[in-house]
């Protein structure tokens, strides 16, 4: 079983102009110590599933149904108390802006004790002790001066690692990291995911690395979720995702970014149309409207997520039509679609009866 | 690169900001100091660096939105000054990076873009102006029927549209583009950076453009210019700085940038810099980018070091080269 299990998470905000589906439907397993990275344009419901998960969503937001189970306690719908002990505790977060996600009226030292006070139930001493110990974890020199410094008297990558501090110091069994390093330089970026690793060999936690960024994503991350307007497009291994996407929009969004290393100057090649309006959802695949290659299906119907390899499912009507040109579906007793071996190596794994 | 001709010369430009430190005192911070470069028709300089480096400065100075506090501007053969402003004015415009708050609520597109020729006066009559505004609009990929609407109704990418449609309407020849990305989605980013591409070929612009996106600035630009703390400190072909970085802080930035690959990503090492960037009000002495420099020498503290040539159009601003 896996440490945390997301089935058919619904999060939606009722705006007065109707209701935003900002996350329609979202599964995902997370295993103990693995770094899972979630992807995908602004509005693609990534943020919104990170605060779903630890239910600090602000109204007009509400989780409208699945379940997420933690350690098989099952969150969504349970009592107040429950979560506020494991928020902060069991699971944490870093917010993308250090800038105001630290409250400026107290000292770092006063917002680092509160959570290791009111979670450990260490005495103040101690838990300055603990502070101080965690700010040397996380790279800051001086960490007695720096406990009674206000946040304005940090830079940039200074507040974001006493965030990682705060984060941390309850030993959490997952570290949730939304956009941690975007309002960054790249070389503070650079040290910040440096430690962030480093962080995460030396303490074993798992951490949902939530961020727009590939290149961020291929250097952290083992297993990925592209997200679009609120659902999955495609998960599955690094690999799989960089070396054989197979969602058109995963495909997209690959073919976009500009290669440093290509010394030959090639025309980009762009996801054409704009972003998705959340309060006009398509009937049918969301992407349907700026993909090249959509069909009749596409616009009336959403595809199921399939798996398509070892560890790599997707959802995308293009894999069911690569499959039936192969003639490589699996299908159940009642037909309906299990499998799509595209990559020819679902065979072997579903001789034991059921793919990894 | 058809014609070889210098459109731009920027000489020993210097942009400093008085800053009150304290009751009747102030401090100047030298957000530019020191920039010559050049800029020919037709091409694409990019300059990049971290945030407060003074890179949106530099554009800001060069289109005289800020005075310059020293150094000379020279456009098209002619240095800038009150006689040749208003002709500058037309011949070099800007993209701004942030596509929400460079576009005025309360004018309609068609007015936006319609701006720049009404202030220089370049159509007669409402019937041109309103071609030419539909012209401008369909040239970014917009319908002319959304003339009427407002800022608003649009997404990020079709602000920024917007904004590169009114930079065009006074038939520029150089455009500072400042960030025209940076605040855009991954699968928009490379429709604009297509479609600045696209009209540079179609009307022969000259950009500076600045960003601190590395991979958008080495696919797009001819050269680069890397910046630290109000300096250049290196300026090379683009290939080539990527290829052969010399300057300590090039090669860091270099590897800073995360790369979409996951085995490359594994394989990599990174450099990383330790230490947050010195605040320019407290500049180091000497080289400024000696407090993060793992070659730094005594030297290095003592004076700043110039930019000299190591390969043919490649120059570099260190010591210990």
């Amino acid at each position: 079983m896996a440490m945390l299990e997301v089935r058919d998470l619904r999060t939606s905000f009722f705006t007065p102009s109707g209701e935003v589906k900002a996350v329609n439907g979202i599964s995902f397993d997370l295993e103990e110590g693995k770094v899972l990275g979630i992807v995908g344009e602004s509005g693609s419901g990534k943020s919104v599933t990170a605060y779903s998960i630890l239910q600090i969503l602000t109204h007009p937001g509400r989780i409208v149904g699945g379940s997420i189970k933690f350690r098989g306690e099952e969150l969504v719908g349970c009592a107040p108390e429950t979560i506020r002990k494991i928020r902060g505790n069991k699971i944490s977060i870093i917010f993308q802006d250090p800038m105001t996600s630290l409250n400026p009226v107290y000292t770092i030292g006063n917002q680092l004790m509160e959570a290791i006070i009111l979670h450990t139930g260490r005495n103040k001493e101690q838990a300055r002790a603990r502070a101080a110990e965690m700010l040397t974890l996380v790279g800051i020199n001086e960490p007695e001066k720096r406990l009674t410094q206000y946040p304005y008297e940090l830079s940039g990558g200074m507040r974001q690692r006493v965030m990682i501090a705060m984060a941390l110091a309850c030993e959490p069994d997952i570290l949730i990291a939304d956009e941690p390093t975007t309002a960054l330089d790249v070389t503070i970026q650079a040290q910040i995911l440096e430690l962030m690793q480093d962080l995460q060999k030396k303490l074993g936690m798992a951490i949902i690395m939530i961020t727009h960024d590939l290149g961020v994503i291929a250097s952290m991350c083992d297993e990925v979720i592209v997200m679009y307007a609120g659902s999955v497009c495609e998960r599955g291994t690094a690999d799989a995702i960089f070396y054989r996407p197979k969602h058109e929009y995963t495909k997209g969004l690959l073919r976009s970014i500009p290669n440093i290393d290509n010394d030959e100057h090639e025309r980009l090649i762009p996801i054409s149309g704009t972003p998705i309006d959340l309060l006009n959802m398509p009937k049918g695949c969301a992407f349907a409207p700026r993909c090249e290659r959509a069909m009749k299906v596409c616009l009336t119907q959403k595809a199921k997520e399939v798996r398509v390899g070892c560890d790599h499912l997707s959802a995308c009507w293009m894999n069911v039509m690569e499959g039936q040109k192969q003639g490589k579906i699996i299908t159940d007793e009642n037909g309906e679609i299990k499998a799509i071996d595209l990559e020819g190596t679902l065979d072997r794994a579903w001789e034991g009866g059921e793919a990894r | 690169m058809s014609e070889n001709k210098t459109l731009v010369e920027v000489k020993n430009l210097k942009q400093y900001f008085p800053i009150t430190t304290g009751f009747m005192k102030t401090t100047m911070l030298k957000a530019v100091d020191d920039v010559s470069f050049s800029i020919k028709k037709g091409e694409t300089l990019g300059l990049v660096g971290e945030s407060g480096c003074g890179k949106t400065t530099v554009g800001r100075t060069l289109l005289h939105l800020y005075k310059p506090t020293a150094g000379e501007v020279i456009f098209d053969g002619k240095p800038v000054c009150r006689e040749t402003m208003k002709e500058y004015r037309r011949r070099a415009q800007m993209v701004f990076q942030d596509p929400y708050s460079s576009l005025n609520p309360r004018l309609t597109v068609g007015d936006i873009v319609a701006e720049p020729i009404d202030v220089h006066k370049l159509c007669k009559g409402r019937k041109e102006r309103d071609e030419r505004v539909r012209e401008l609009l369909s040239t970014v990929g917009i319908s002319s029927e959304q003339a009427t609407r407002y800022a608003h109704e649009f997404s990020g990418g079709q602000r920024q549209r917007i904004g590169i449609a009114r930079a065009l309407a006074s038939n520029p020849e150089f455009i500072v583009c400042d960030e025209p990305v940076s605040a855009l989605d991954v699968s928009i980013q490379a429709q604009v950076v297509n479609m600045l591409e696209d009209l540079q070929n179609k009307l022969g612009l000259s950009y500076l453009f600045i960003a601190h996106d590395l991979s958008v600035v080495k696919h797009i630009s001819n050269r680069i210019a890397v910046m630290y703390l109000g300096h250049i400190v290196e300026m090379a072909d683009a290939n080539e700085l990527h290829r052969h970085p010399v300057h300590p802080y090039t090669i860091s930035l270099l590897s800073a940038v995360p790369i979409p690959d996951p085995n490359r990503a594994r394989e990599s090492q990174r450099i990383v810099l330790e230490g947050d960037v010195p605040s320019p009000m407290r500049m180091p002495s000497g080289c400024s980018f000696r407090t993060r420099c793992s070659r730094a020498t005594a030297k290095c503290a003592e004076c700043r070091p110039e930019l000299r040539e190591v390969a043919p159009g490649h120059v570099a601003a260190c010591h210990n080269l």
